[in-house]
């Protein structure tokens, strides 16, 4: 599964770090390092980081559509700010 | 044909081509479909692969977190392109509606979008540019073949510039314990991107972390051994180093030669477009059918006094993007204007840095949160006599605030109360920024002047 995070929008909550450690973790205080790409063991933990995510940064494949995204989880948030 | 009937056509079975396969690009079909565009759409990427995110390739990449190839970015929505990949574009026809690529054909166009974006810098001298172990870092090929390299474990990485990725290579190598020497024309890293009282900050963030930091100082040339092999760096101090790794970290150059005898108003600072994202023609005349987007563009902008800027920013490739797909397929009362307020960020020594606003318009900045020997503050740059950036080290969700204020023209020096204020931050002080008249690398927004087109740039028609 491909995924990016809008670090613009990131603020270092955390919540997926805890969620998929495997593919978020913070570097620091509050600076996220994630892996762009999570195998499939991760699928599921990481949909619910995407889902878990205070400000909605990252989105993922697969998991939502954009535009008529249902309201809640897994919802892609717009990257623009 | 009426205009609502052209749009409607548009929208329908127009031809759209985009040029610049990236995160403009892709992001500007996404919407292109989301808006109800069911026309053709041609994707052009110079780079043989699709879509990928390039700010993991200096940070999880480096760090082994990700493998370099594995950056793709997610999609937001099908597409329905065709893809050509591998070819980059080398010429345009406005009259004809046609772009040419590299292998010969030529794709017409009702609508075309140029996000080209930039690439990095080489280093000038080309016989030590090819010195085996001589390394610059922007594309997944490059990212492919530093990442080995450091995997490899080398003696020695020198990083020629103290920019963001510069920094972060630095930072990154560290982290794995490799060696680290880094050369700095500036005084000090970031110095172009915030200014020096911020650059003094990031001076010491390196060497804490083990970098041999040289500041002041340029790199005169590159040594190879009898293989050809990279080995020493010699700095304008008269110092030499040992390395086996030198990366090129010099800024980046706007993909904008294809263009050059277009008539686009296309030169070395990017194309000048409007607010709506419409390239300019060299004559200063605004285009309706050509648009732009990403780091190759720039465009005025009304919170900073309608200056041409140019942002090399991850943000900004998306939103402009966004308006620039919009404004295509829509009628001229419906377009929008690009007016993202310019924001970006660095992970580097384990420090989140991250700004908003245009701190190179800075002529003061003062810390009105926290403290700079804490490495944990906002720093808040004034600009005649109000608030036009911001930068926090470790304290983003402050940032959201002082966006606020850029947009509001929020007066400056900052005389309201804030949280863990210090009594270093009651007093603004000068942001000493490099003279802008000298080349840096580290500035990501560029202040390219007035002028939609640079009139000492020499126009040549196009051969048709």
């Amino acid at each position: 599964m491909r995924l990016v995070v809008d670090l613009n929008r990131c603020q270092g909550y955390a919540q997926c770090a805890f969620l998929a450690p495997e593919v978020f973790t913070m570097h620091g205080e509050e600076s996220l390092v994630y892996s762009p790409w999570a195998g499939d063991e991760h699928r599921e933990k990481a949909a619910r980081a995407v889902a878990a995510c205070p400000v909605q940064a990252i989105t993922a494949d697969g998991l939502a559509d954009p535009a008529d995204a249902p309201a809640g989880a897994g919802r892609v948030a717009s990257d623009a700010r | 044909m009426p205009a609502e009937q052209f749009h409607e056509w548009l929208r329908r079975e127009g031809r759209i081509v985009v040029v610049g396969a990236s995160l403009a690009g892709l992001r500007a079909a996404e919407t292109l479909r989301a808006e109800g565009f069911t026309g053709s759409l041609t994707m052009i990427g110079d780079e043989p692969y699709e879509p990928y995110d390039r700010p993991p390739l200096s940070k999880a990449v480096l760090l082994g977190m990700s493998a370099p190839d594995r950056t793709d970015l997610p999609r937001r929505r099908e597409i329905d392109a065709t893809w050509r990949l591998g070819v980059a574009a080398t010429g345009l026809d406005l009259a004809a509606h046609r772009v040419r690529l590299a292998d010969g054909d030529e794709v017409p166009y009702d609508r075309l979008l140029i996000a080209t974006g930039v690439r990095a810098r080489p280093w000038p001298r080309e016989e030590e540019a090819q010195l085996d172990g001589v390394f610059t870092l922007r594309t997944r090929d490059d990212a492919v073949r530093l990442h080995r390299r450091l995997k490899a474990g080398p003696r020695r990485v020198f990083v020629i510039g103290a920019g963001f990725t510069g920094s972060e290579i630095a930072s990154a190598c560290r982290h794995q314990g490799i060696a680290v020497t880094v050369a700095e024309r500036a005084d000090a890293p970031l110095v172009g991107a915030l200014g020096g009282v911020i650059g003094s900050v990031a001076a010491e963030l390196h060497r804490d972390n083990g970098v041999d930091l040289r500041t002041g100082v340029m790199v005169t040339g590159l040594e190879g051994d009898s293989v050809g092999r990279v080995r020493a760096a010699h700095l304008s101090d008269g110092s030499v180093v040992d390395t086996d790794v030198v990366v090129v970290s010099l800024g980046a150059t706007r993909n904008t030669e294809w263009l050059a005898d277009s008539g686009l108003g296309a030169g070395p600072r990017g194309i000048a477009c409007d607010a709506g994202c419409r390239a300019f023609d060299f004559r200063g005349i605004v285009t309706d059918d050509v648009y732009v987007a990403g780091d190759v563009a720039r465009s005025p902008h009304a919170l900073f006094g309608y200056q041409f800027l140019s942002l090399e920013h991850w943000g900004n490739a998306v939103a402009q993007a966004e308006v620039a797909a919009h404004n295509m397929i829509s009628a001229s009362a419906d377009r929008r204007p690009h007016l993202w307020v310019p924001a970006f960020w660095s992970a580097q020594f384990g420090v989140n840095i991250k700004s908003v606003g245009v701190p190179t318009m800075g002529e003061e900045i003062m810390i009105t949160q926290g403290s700079l020997a804490e490495r944990r503050f906002v720093g808040v740059y004034g600009y005649r006599g109000r608030v036009i950036a911001a930068v926090s080290f470790d304290n983003t969700r402050w940032l959201e605030f002082y966006e606020g204020q850029i947009e509001r023209g929020a007066p400056f020096p900052v005389e309201y109360p804030t949280m863990d204020r210090r009594p270093e931050g009651r007093k603004p002080v000068p942001a000493d920024f490099p003279d802008p008249s000298l080349p840096t690398h580290g500035a990501t927004v560029t202040l390219s002047g007035y002028s939609p087109a640079d009139r000492r740039l020499v126009f040549t028609p196009a051969r048709h």
